[in-house]
């Protein structure tokens, strides 16, 4: 990122770390785990210990980074090297992100902007129209439809880890990542030691990935009618069952269909179920037992939005709750082919303009790469 | 107060019941060495011949009105502690395993009315530390407990979308949950034998001692283990190791790994010993067929990555980086 541009941008997440206190916190049993962060144009600084509020408002207010982490492990040295931290146990935490949920409305908001003369196309092309390059950046915002995709795939987790996984509600935490989508952290002793192989199989419990049509009814010879799901069974059966039968009345009839239509047919049928009912999370993110993870409260840095705690998920609008950098004008050079959404109010499309924006949208502008300060 | 009867410490020997049982019986080691026990040194020295094969010792429980199964038992593990050779000491313990396995399995299954289910429940719990219960005549664990155990198993019906979860609990038949804790009942009679203490041993056992010394050396012939290889045959290797089930594309991967790394037949074949279902003559022939010796005679070649990811098989450090093939490992290396 260019001089000026950090300069800007840090300008204003000052303010936020400065006066913002109200927001950011540190998670609890803070001690037990590392902590890092990444300033503008520099690498990252981990193995961080941090005590308390009162030491990570000093660290925000002294280093001003762009962006704060902080891990889902517990160890008992935290500020050591991987290998002698001496790992207890983690979090389970999961990544819902629009940009993985292949929606149709992401053509209308992603664009590709040419690495080397900055021109953007709203197509992807693989060369660019105006000098020939073909290395591009894709940026992308999100639109009402994303996050409302998004909020659908985090209300069937939330069902899958209450009703399935005996989590309570109480153990669920549910953020706004600062960018494109929903994180969520799961505080529950039980899960706390399994390793990233189990965490791996879980994951593909939540996303419904591998399973065999034996497991719901189906084998490759001799079957009955009786050991399909039915409508009153909890778990996975009980969703396949949804998907399968959409009525009572109408279960004996499909189930002569589906047991005539034979295995390979089913397997195709539950393929089909997966893909609205499996979970779409970043199987990475949960697997990973040694992430550090975007700390809550604090900014995130590709988009000038902070990762904030939803407590009403369904009328949580993070364009105007996470929003939180000031809102004094400045000036900026604005190419952006996107309109965007901010505190309800539209900026764009602008065309290599100079524009005066409220510092959240030109921040957002800048971070998204969709423009420079002057 | 659950009562542990002379029947159940035949089955479940390696409990602590037992030792209390035998100090109850006045029984020592130096009576033991007389010649009027000799029937039980041969029968313990049975017990781990049997077991060494890869077989399961076979016990008649309906004629245990005496004390032999147990006290076989002990021998046996005196004699295997003289011989102090650890590859035999595993595969005993595993065998004996197997064979409590079965026996909690019965146990579990005919005691569903909840009658007698208080043994094996407690065996599960005080040695693994696993909670079991019963619903409606299913035994349920908790999701966690049970994942830490299933992803050691590769098969797809162990995969937790495969098995009815509900409320936290995952349904189990006897069966099942006896096959989870396979693994962990073989290190726990291993870690049992590991720490008796034997200071000497009665004349009367020296002869078999040496004998199992002499038996040992037909299992030396051990793969040669490298560090070099790359984690998805390690991760292969341990699995067969520890005596669990590699499913068939598992096998596959560690044949056509090895063999196209120009170890022969005879080398890479005694890896399968440990396997649940193991038999010679049929392993041999499917690795000749694999190496193409025999049959149709094309090699067959290593799977790829990809494909051994897509079968849960592959445990990618940073080391496999830009590797399509496990053959490749570590030749490329990431600075090249
Ligand atoms: S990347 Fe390839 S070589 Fe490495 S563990 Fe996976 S399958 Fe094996
Ligand atoms: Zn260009
Ligand atoms: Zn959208």
């Amino acid at each position: 990122m260019n001089e000026k541009n950090a300069l800007l941008i840090e300008g204003a997440f000052k303010e936020y770390y400065f006066n913002r206190f109200d927001l950011i916190h540190v998670p609890q049993r803070a001690t037990e785990r590392e902590f890092g962060y990444q300033k503008f144009n520099s690498g990252m600084i981990r193995h961080l210990v941090i005590r308390n509020d009162k030491e990570l408002h000093l660290l925000l207010m002294k280093e001003i980074p762009s962006d704060v982490y902080c891990s889902n492990a517990y160890y008992t040295f935290p500020n050591l090297p991987m290998s002698e931290k001496d790992w207890k146990g983690a979090d389970l935490i999961f990544d819902i992100d629009a940009k993985d949920l292949a929606l149709p409305c992401r053509k209308d908001h992603t664009i590709f902007k040419c690495s080397s003369c900055n021109n953007s196309i709203t197509e992807f092309q693989p060369h660019c129209p105006k000098c020939n390059s073909t290395k591009f950046e894709t940026i992308s915002v999100s639109c009402k439809n994303c996050i409302s995709e998004s909020k659908k795939e985090v209300t069937k987790l939330v069902d899958m880890l209450t009703s399935d996984l005996g989590v309570k509600k109480e153990q669920i935490e549910i953020y706004f990542s600062g960018n494109e989508g929903f994180h969520m952290r799961v505080t529950n002793n039980d899960y706390e030691p399994l390793g990233s192989q189990e965490r791996a199989d879980l994951v593909d419990y939540i996303m419904f990935n591998g399973a065999i049509p034996e497991s719901f009814g189906i084998r490759k010879q001799n079957n009955s009618k009786t050991s399909l799901p039915t409508l009153d069974e909890k778990g996975w059966r009980g969703r396949i069952a949804k998907g399968l039968f959409p009525s009572k009345s109408k279960t004996p009839k499909i189930s002569k269909e589906i047991i005539s239509n034979g295995y390979s047919a089913f397997q195709v049928q539950l393929e089909e179920i997966k893909k609205t009912m499996g979970v779409r999370v970043d199987p990475k993110v949960t697997m990973d037992i040694h992430r550090i993870f975007r700390l809550e409260g604090s900014i995130n840095s590709k988009s000038g939005l902070s990762k904030i705690q939803c407590n009403d998920l369904d009328s949580f609008d993070p364009f105007l709750e996470a929003c939180l950098l000031g809102d004094d004008e400045v000036k900026v050079m604005i190419n952006s082919p996107l309109q965007i959404r901010l505190k309800n109010k539209k900026f764009g499309p602008y065309n290599d303009e100079l524009v005066s924006l409220p510092k959240y949208a030109a921040v957002y502008m800048l971070c998204k790469g969709l423009g420079n300060a002057i | 107060m659950l009562k542990i009867g002379i029947k159940d410490l035949a089955k479940y020997p390696f409990l602590t019941e037992a030792g209390e049982y035998l100090g109850n019986t006045g029984l020592n080691l130096e009576q033991l060495g007389h010649p009027d026990w000799k029937p039980i040194v041969e029968k313990a020295y049975g017990r781990i011949v049997v077991a060494s094969s890869g077989q399961i010792y076979g016990s008649d429980l309906e004629s245990l009105d005496n004390d032999s199964e147990l006290l076989s038992f002990i021998v046996a593990i005196i004699l295997l502690k003289s011989a102090g050779i650890s590859t035999l000491i595993r595969r005993f313990s595993l065998a004996e395993a197997r064979r409590a396995e079965r026996y909690l399995q019965q146990d579990l299954w005919v005691s569903r009315d909840k009658k007698n289910l208080e043994l094996p429940l407690k065996i599960i719990r005080d040695l693994f530390a696993v909670d079991v219960s019963i619903d409606n005549d299913e035994f349920v664990i908790k999701v966690p407990d049970y994942l830490q155990r299933a992803v050691h198993f590769h098969e797809k019906e162990w995969k937790l979308v495969n098995r009815r979860v509900t409320n936290g609990l995952v349904y189990l038949t006897a069966h099942e949950t006896v096959r989870l804790i396979r693994a962990e009942l073989g290190e726990y009679i291993n870690g049992k034998i590991q720490s008796v203490n034997i200071e000497s041993i009665p004349q009367g056992f020296k002869q078999r001692v040496d004998d199992l010394v002499l038996l040992a050396k037909k299992f030396s012939d051990t793969t040669y283990v490298s560090s070099e290889y790359p984690p998805c045959v390690k991760h292969g290797i341990e699995v067969l190791e520890k005596g669990e089930n590699l499913p068939h594309s598992g096998r596959f991967l560690l044949a056509t790994y090895l063999l196209s790394k120009g170890q022969t037949v005879d080398q890479v074949a005694p890896l399968f010993k440990n396997a649940p279902d193991y038999n010679e003559r049929t392993t041999k022939y499917q690795l000749e067929h694999i190496s193409g010796s025999s049959g149709s005679g094309t090699k067959y070649q290593c799977p790829s990555c990809e494909k051994l990811r897509s079968e849960s098989l592959c445990f990618a450090t940073p080391d496999c980086d830009g590797i399509i093939n496990p053959i490749q490992f570590g030749k490329k290396r990431k600075n090249q």
